[in-house]
């Protein structure tokens, strides 16, 4: 016996898309329902308990929109790379340096500061500027030198990480913060403005607007039509005369921007001084959610606030039920693999051949 | 520096570096065969817990080892039916296999973190053990290290000197050749990805059960993607693997020694080194020339089919 695959003549309807991923959600909780319960515990209401707090309460909810926001920015990041077939997954360490460089500002360069329509926009141009640079780096050296921006990202992204460690473990520990590695407090000028005291802020909008300018990029511009070319086939755009070197710098540094400007609206939004492993690898999560959403910048949104309902469920579910946290990453993986596996009963027929 | 610190930081390297060492090797043979896989470390992630949890229950070290190895392949082998059977994208199929190690390991590690299981410990070589500076260092170390020794120069001789290691290189150059000259190109693939598994199932065994014997959530630390970034600075040799793998070990252990000596030079900023340099090697590797000489397998990460000749 031997399997044979048969390509499908016609592309995917949306609704088998929709029905495929629907079944691959499906088969990713049955298989984690079967690891739930070899620690004994019962799936079904774990699953109660991941969702139920996010979905079904509004401080739950609020919650999830807060884990949504670092999410959705780096899920956008790497999109518009991958959108090229280029294996950007640096968004961890561009969203660090993001909030680096937003640090930096509030505390360093203008502390003085007083007015937050300056503050606030010159913020967020140091923490897009920051991330921008951290892909301008693996994208020239891929355009360039055709060094594989895979491993390249990876390694800025330790860099990075390094790097804020330094600083809050050295030179920038606050002076009120009994020797934990964290700095000092930003001040009031230099905070997204909040709603309420759920932690509601203006960065969880500006994430949202976000997704529709990636939106209008990659379809109603120039950009996203040289993008979408080639990364289709990259010697048909070099063919069509597009500059791929250039495309390729450009994919990295948007990508760069968004997520740098992520880490400026996770610090400034919702945390107020930065501290070391302040990101639980959403720079990682972010691979996932974009193919998760097939990279479309609209559908991102609502993978991205799924992932955030499961961050804060799971925390949840550590504390009702002594489930580690861990489970998500776990779940994320079988996801994605469950998703990738049902891509190819879309495209291809499959046929037991008796050899 | 003076001379015992000399020696604990070059055991030390040695120790560091035997987990990279193996994790390198094996993803070598993986890649030589085409198959591009970047779960090594959530393979790692499961060779560890899988090592200690064993070792714990049982407190026999070589049916720990064993498990891991196996665990180590079964995740493997999971990858390659979706690379090589499905030809899915071997990218993001690495990325879900390094999601799902950590997730699984980090959750039925949980009760494991704190508890103390049986670990290698040193054996002492007869004769070279006993040579002046080099017997300490070299000769005085696990059987896991002397493990690492020997897969080196085997695995170079399996490749370059065997018959099959000659069909493994030619099914990741040419597959459509390989195949042609009645090669099994799916087989190969298969067998050389689960081989990859073993090799990091194992480097994470050494992990728990030798190099820092207990369990902590995502212990390996990052060492998977090191793995990969090595291999690329030994282009696919198992010879400056080994090189690259003992140096990388040095430049960890290295921040220990000099904070003894008091060199001041932050942790953290000393912890960035082994990136950049990787950062670097890949600049200096991507010129023509070397990529001319010694560039990556010609196939890899290409999924092959005698049907869709592309």
């Amino acid at each position: 016996m031997k399997i044979h695959f048969e390509k499908r003549d016609k592309k995917p309807s949306k609704l088998s898309i929709f029905l495929a991923s629907l079944l691959s959600v499906l088969v990713a909780l049955i298989f984690l329902g079967i690891i739930i319960l070899s620690l004994g515990d019962n799936p079904l209401t774990a699953y109660w308990e991941l969702v139920s707090w996010g979905l079904g309460t509004v401080p739950g909810f609020i919650q999830s929109l807060v884990s949504m926001m670092p999410l959705l920015f780096t899920s956008l990041g790497v999109l518009i790379a991958f959108k090229m077939k280029l294996w950007n997954i640096g968004a961890e360490g561009q969203f660090q340096m993001g909030a680096f460089a937003a640090t930096w500002g509030a505390l360093y360069l203008f502390p003085h500061l007083t007015n937050p329509w300056l503050f606030i926009p010159l913020l967020m141009i140091l923490g897009a500027a920051a991330g921008a640079f951290w892909g301008f780096l693996p994208g020239a050296m891929r355009a360039y030198l055709g060094v594989n921006e895979i491993l390249s990202t990876l390694m800025l992204n330790y860099v990075a990480i390094y790097w804020v460690n330094y600083l809050t473990y050295g030179p920038w520990k606050g002076p009120h913060s009994y020797n934990f590695p964290i700095t000092a407090h930003y001040p009031q000028a230099a905070i997204l403005p909040q709603y309420g005291t759920g932690g509601l802020n203006l960065g969880i909008f500006i994430s949202i607007v976000t997704a529709f300018f990636v939106l209008y990029l990659i379809k109603y511009t120039k950009f996203g039509f040289h993008l979408n070319i080639t990364g289709d086939n990259l010697r048909v755009g070099e063919y069509a005369g597009i500059n791929v070197k250039k495309m390729i710098i450009l994919a990295m540094v948007i990508g760069g921007a968004i997520s740098g400007l992520g880490g400026m609206a996770e610090i400034s939004g919702s945390l107020f001084r930065l501290q070391p492993n302040f990101s639980p690898g959403y720079g990682y999560t972010a691979v996932i959610i974009a193919w998760l959403a097939r990279l479309d910048p609209i559908v991102t949104i609502i993978v991205s606030f799924f992932f955030g309902v499961l961050l804060v469920g799971s925390q949840q579910l550590q504390l009702l039920m002594q489930i580690p946290s861990s489970i998500t990453n776990a779940f994320s993986g079988i996801l994605l693999f469950s998703l990738l596996a049902s891509e190819i009963l879309l495209h291809y027929r499959i046929k037991w051949v008796k050899s | 520096m003076n001379q015992d610190i000399i020696t604990s930081t070059l055991s030390g390297a040695l120790r560091a570096g035997t987990p990279l060492l193996f994790a390198t090797l094996g993803e070598i043979l993986a890649e030589r065969s085409g198959v591009l896989n970047l779960g090594l470390e959530g393979m790692m992630l499961m060779g560890a817990f899988t090592g200690f949890s064993i070792s714990y229950i049982t407190g026999n070290l070589w049916l720990a080892v064993i498990a891991a190895v196996l665990v180590g392949g079964l995740m493997a082998s999971l990858h390659a039916f979706m690379s090589i059977t499905l030809r899915i994208n071997q990218v993001v199929s690495g990325l879900a296999l390094v999601f799902l190690g950590e997730g699984l390991s980090g959750f039925w590690g949980k009760s494991y973190v704190g508890l103390q299981a049986a670990s290698f410990s040193n054996i002492k070589i007869p004769f070279f053990g006993d040579i002046p500076y080099v017997g300490p260092i070299v000769f005085d170390r696990d059987i896991l290290v002397y493990i690492g020794y020997i897969a080196v120069p085997v695995i170079w001789w399996f490749l370059y000197k065997t018959k099959a290691g000659m069909n493994l290189r030619a099914v990741g150059e040419s597959p459509e050749a390989a195949d042609a000259r009645g090669i099994n190109v799916v087989l190969t693939r298969y067998i050389y990805t689960i081989v990859g598994g073993f090799f990091s199932g194992l480097a994470g065994a050494y992990i728990t059960l030798a190099y820092t014997p207990m369990w902590v959530q995502d212990i390996t630390a990052g060492r998977g993607w090191i793995a990969v970034a090595l291999v690329i600075f030994a282009i696919w040799d198992p010879v400056i693997a080994l090189i690259g793998a003992y140096a990388f070990g040095g430049i960890s252990v290295l921040q220990f020694s000099l904070q003894i000596v008091q060199v001041p030079i932050p942790v953290n900023i000393m912890n960035m080194f082994p990136y950049l340099f990787t950062i670097f090697i890949m600049l200096f590797a991507s010129s023509n020339k070397i990529k001319k000489r010694f560039g990556a397998p010609s196939a890899l990460g290409v999924p092959y089919s005698r049907e869709e000749k592309t």
